[in-house]
């Protein structure tokens, strides 16, 4: 019998490494990668939860994120690209301008 | 509210005049005079009808308004009609307008004119509501107010700077005397509860003896609260150490010092120790105290008056030694005798002023007497009212001076009061002296040659009548203001004694007839001696006062200069006062204290926020990383 | 059986998502990732949802990593395959960082404990099949959610264009 607590286990480290990824990663599109990575451990928690406790609401929370992350996705790609045409580089230590 | 009408329009008609003048006077330009004159001349008529009301027995005394009553302590304005107060608006009113009265021809082309008279007018007030009190603090109200209105009028040409330091150098001085009348204002209140006159006097007698302690030593209360009232008097009344302020304040308009540095300011002081004679009647060191400073000031001042040479400080020092008297008389006891003084002195010194207003507006404002001389043929008016108050002042009868101050002096030696005879001696040598300067300044001014320039000259005329006239009157006063109070020697009943005798009672008097004669010939002898002298050393032989400077350099030096009082007082006081405000307040207080802190919070949130703002370096990684922070600690908190 | 099924998902899963972190070429990375996206397709599998694991694969592997391939073509890589993949000074924070934040998690799910139960079963979904379930619950409990995930896809596919539009002049 697989416990719960094991997929919530795997759910956790997996949402970590993303963390690591989006903060360390140097590349914008690996960073918006890291992103999709965390989704993806949301998405193993929620469909283990729901699961265990037999109802069906977690799954059904699974599929609308995975329509969200679908768009975020996009969108994001999109901003990069425009990011890319105004500063040829990916490299968010190049794009400060923000900054206070 | 029991307060009658006529006695409300005594103060409150000259306040509205100052507001109306002050507010409207531009626009009246040339008769910017008639508001206030009128009022003040309704106040002198109410003060009349006043005067009948108290022989008549009618006394008033009730509150008008109460700004506050918190706990035991009573702010409220009142007013107090008895005997004391009906001589006060008497001599305050009648002086008051005929002061307003030659301001019209003296301050004719001044640019200021409208503004003069609402000063005026505001004095008047003052003066008015010191009088009329029946508390403390409306009289510290009016002795403030009549500070006030003392600045305004002594710097009223501001432009001219040593007419602003006067004014400045007179309210400050009165500061000193002042602090010290606040703390004894706040002793009755300690001691009695109220400030109120009638549960003051009528307690007094329940804590003679009493004493009061403070920091470790025991001070007897009526003494501490005499003498610290005492102090307001001294500053206002220019007595010694205060009295630096008055012959300054000569740079203001000559019918200001006629009204304030003669008349009636000044003698607030004297007002205060009379009103408050209870209190001063339990002391012996306080009524000593009052005594000498009286005879010192009176001897000091008389003896610089002997060699100046401005004619306005010549009186002004006359009026120093005057008021001297005037503390003399009420530090004997003789409280009633201090304003019987303060009354003819009234007449005789405000015309002795106006007086020399007539004589510099002759001499198109010349002040040295040094360039006048022989002005009597050109100033016949002038000449003679000025011989009146002379006379007046030097003590020869039948003039009024004779009396007041040969009471005075017949007082002091017959008094309890261990001064006394000190001060009787002084105050008969001083009575020479008196005479002396007083008839060394008609001589230079009126008699012998005309020491002054052709343009001068030219312009020598008589006085418009609006000057005249005042004068005269007032000349009447100095003749005739005495006869009230002669006493039962010469065959008069001393009528003046009898009607202030309810409020300031009789002093304890008892001398032989022969001893009066006796001490009446002195004090007519000193006068008539001082102005033998006077004649003899400027009409006789004038070489002699030349020669008397020339032997003794160092002594005509030390009078000229005053005593250099006013250098010593510079040094002492007023350079470190000024090198403490530099050094200290403004470089370490105001500069680095206030400064430090006031650029120094800035700073230092300048220095904070540009480390805060490294917060914001633009790259998301880190305000991701600052997130994933906040989330381990909520996280770590609730779960 | 199924234990060992989840150990080997869990295994490549996490050893996955290690290497995609950590890999210098982001071309490879998205390439591991297609590779964990159909290991997670078989965690759904072991948890009787079919349905999201045909999903995932569909939308996950087909169309968003397609997408990142495309992007990816727009930048030049021949530099960045030479760089170290991570910030300067951020790696050794990140791992500090992602370890305080797993132990923080492991915390939770140790004082875990489950709510009441819902009413679709693990038989009567079976039963059913996954699929008719979830098209139960969505079209008819949440069928607002899923309009408006609609909408939001609309949204999306108006901004991307709009985003990556060339730029006209003044269009």
């Amino acid at each position: 019998m697989v416990h719960l607590s094991w997929y919530l286990t795997v759910s956790a480290m997996l949402f970590c490494i993303g963390v690591f990824g989006f903060l360390t990663r140097r590349n914008i599109i690996m960073m918006l990668l890291s992103i999709e990575l965390m989704l993806n451990s949301v998405n193993l928690n929620l469909a283990a939860m729901s699961h265990y406790m037999e109802d069906l609401r977690g799954q059904v929370m699974v599929f609308f994120i995975i329509a969200v992350a679908a768009a975020e996705a996009a969108i994001g790609l999109g901003i990069v690209v425009t990011l890319f045409r105004n500063y040829r580089s990916v490299h968010t230590e190049d794009i400060t301008k923000l900054k206070g | 509210m029991n307060i009658p009408t006529y006695l409300l329009v005594i103060p409150f008609l000259p306040l509205a005049s100052f507001i109306f003048t002050l507010l409207l006077g531009k626009r009246l330009g040339d008769k910017a005079h008639w508001p206030p004159i009128i009022a003040v001349l309704i106040s002198f008529l109410c003060a009349c009808y006043a005067f009948d009301q108290v022989l008549h027995g009618n006394h008033v005394n009730a509150d008008l308004y109460t700004w506050f009553a918190s706990a035991k302590f009573k702010a409220s304005v009142g007013f107090l009609l008895d005997e004391l107060t009906a001589v006060m608006l008497i001599v305050v009113t009648s002086i008051s307008s005929l002061v307003h009265i030659y301001s019209v021809g003296y301050m004719h082309d001044d640019p200021g004119y409208y503004r003069f008279f609402s000063y005026l007018s505001l004095f008047t007030f003052s003066m008015l509501m010191l009088v009329l009190g029946n508390n403390f603090l409306q009289l510290y109200f009016g002795w403030e107010a009549v500070g006030l209105s003392s600045y305004l009028l002594i710097g009223f040409w501001y432009h001219k700077k040593s007419a602003s330091d006067a004014g400045k150098k007179a309210f400050i001085v009165n500061r000193f005397g002042d602090f010290g009348f606040g703390l004894g204002i706040m002793v009755v209140f300690l001691v009695f509860g109220s400030v109120h006159y009638d549960t003051v006097f009528a307690h007094v007698h329940d804590v003679v003896g009493h004493t009061f302690n403070f920091m470790g030593f025991n001070f007897d209360v009526i003494s501490l609260m005499a003498i610290l009232l005492f102090c307001g008097a001294v500053g206002k009344s220019a007595q010694i150490p205060l009295h630096v302020w008055l012959p300054d304040a000569m740079e203001g308009p000559t019918p200001v010092s006629a009204l304030i540095h003669a008349a009636t300011m000044v003698t607030a002081g004297v007002f205060l120790v009379a009103r408050c004679n209870p209190i001063f009647s339990l002391s012996p060191a306080a009524m000593n105290l009052v005594t000498i400073i009286g005879a010192l000031t009176c001897f000091f001042a008389a003896t610089i008056a002997l060699v100046q040479v401005d004619i306005k400080r010549v009186i002004a020092y006359s009026t120093v030694s005057q008021l001297a008297y005037m503390f003399i008389g009420c530090g004997v006891g003789a409280y009633g005798t201090g304003i019987f003084h303060l009354y003819t002195h009234a007449y005789f010194k405000a015309l002795l002023f106006l007086g020399a207003g007539s004589v510099i507006h002759a001499m198109s404002d010349e002040q040295d007497i040094r360039k006048m001389g022989g002005l009597k043929k050109y100033l016949p008016v002038t000449y003679f009212t000025f011989l009146m108050a002379s006379l007046s002042i030097s003590g020869i009868p039948p003039f009024a001076g004779f009396f007041s101050k040969d009471q005075i002096l017949a007082e002091a030696f017959a008094s309890h009061v261990a001064a006394g005879k000190f001060a009787w001696f002084v105050g008969t040598v001083v009575a020479a002296m008196t005479a002396f300067y007083s008839f060394r300044l008609i001589f230079l001014t009126f008699h012998g040659e005309f020491r002054g320039t052709e343009e001068q000259r030219k312009h020598l005329h008589e006085s418009p009548l609006t000057m005249t006239i005042p004068l005269t009157l007032l000349a009447l006063g100095a003749l005739a203001a005495g006869w009230v109070g002669v006493p039962e020697v010469l065959g008069g009943e001393n009528g003046w004694a009898h009607f202030l005798a309810p409020v300031v009672g009789h002093p304890e008097v008892h001398l032989s007839e022969f001893t009066e004669w006796v001490l009446m010939t002195i004090s007519v002898a000193a006068g008539i001696g001082g102005i033998y002298l006077a004649y003899v050393m400027y009409m006789v032989k004038p070489e002699i006062p030349v020669e008397l400077a020339r032997k003794h350099p160092k002594l005509y030096d030390t009078l000229f200069n005053k005593y250099y009082v006013d250098e010593f007082y510079n040094a002492t006081i007023v350079e470190p006062t000024i090198t403490c405000g530099r050094k200290i307040l403004r470089g370490i207080t105001d500069g680095k204290i206030i400064e430090g802190v006031v650029n120094g919070v800035p700073g230092l949130i300048g220095k904070f926020s540009h480390v805060l703002a490294k917060l914001q370096n633009g790259r998301v990684q880190h305000y991701g990383g600052v997130m994933a922070v906040g989330a381990f600690i909520l996280l770590w908190i609730f779960m | 059986m199924v234990q060992l099924l989840f150990f080997y998902f869990a295994l490549v899963v996490i050893g996955l998502g290690l290497r995609i972190v950590t890999c210098k070429n982001p071309v490879h990375s998205v390439l591991l990732m297609l590779v964990l996206f159909f290991h997670m397709a078989g965690f759904y599998l072991l948890l009787n949802a079919e349905f999201l694991a045909a999903v995932q694969v569909i939308v996950y592997a087909g169309a968003i990593l397609v997408l990142y391939l495309f992007v990816l073509f727009l930048v030049n890589l021949r530099e960045e395959v030479k760089m170290s993949p991570f910030i300067e000074k951020g790696k050794w924070l990140g791992i500090v960082g992602a370890v305080a934040l797993f132990i923080t998690f492991l915390r939770g799910v140790m004082n875990f404990t489950l709510g009441p139960h819902g009413k679709y079963t693990i038989e009567k979904v079976q039963q059913l099949t996954h699929t008719k379930a979830m098209g139960e619950a969505i079209y008819t409990t949440y069928i607002l959610p899923f309009e408006i995930a609609g909408i939001l896809l609309l949204v999306a596919v108006i901004g991307g264009l709009a985003l990556a539009r060339k730029e006209n002049k003044g269009a």
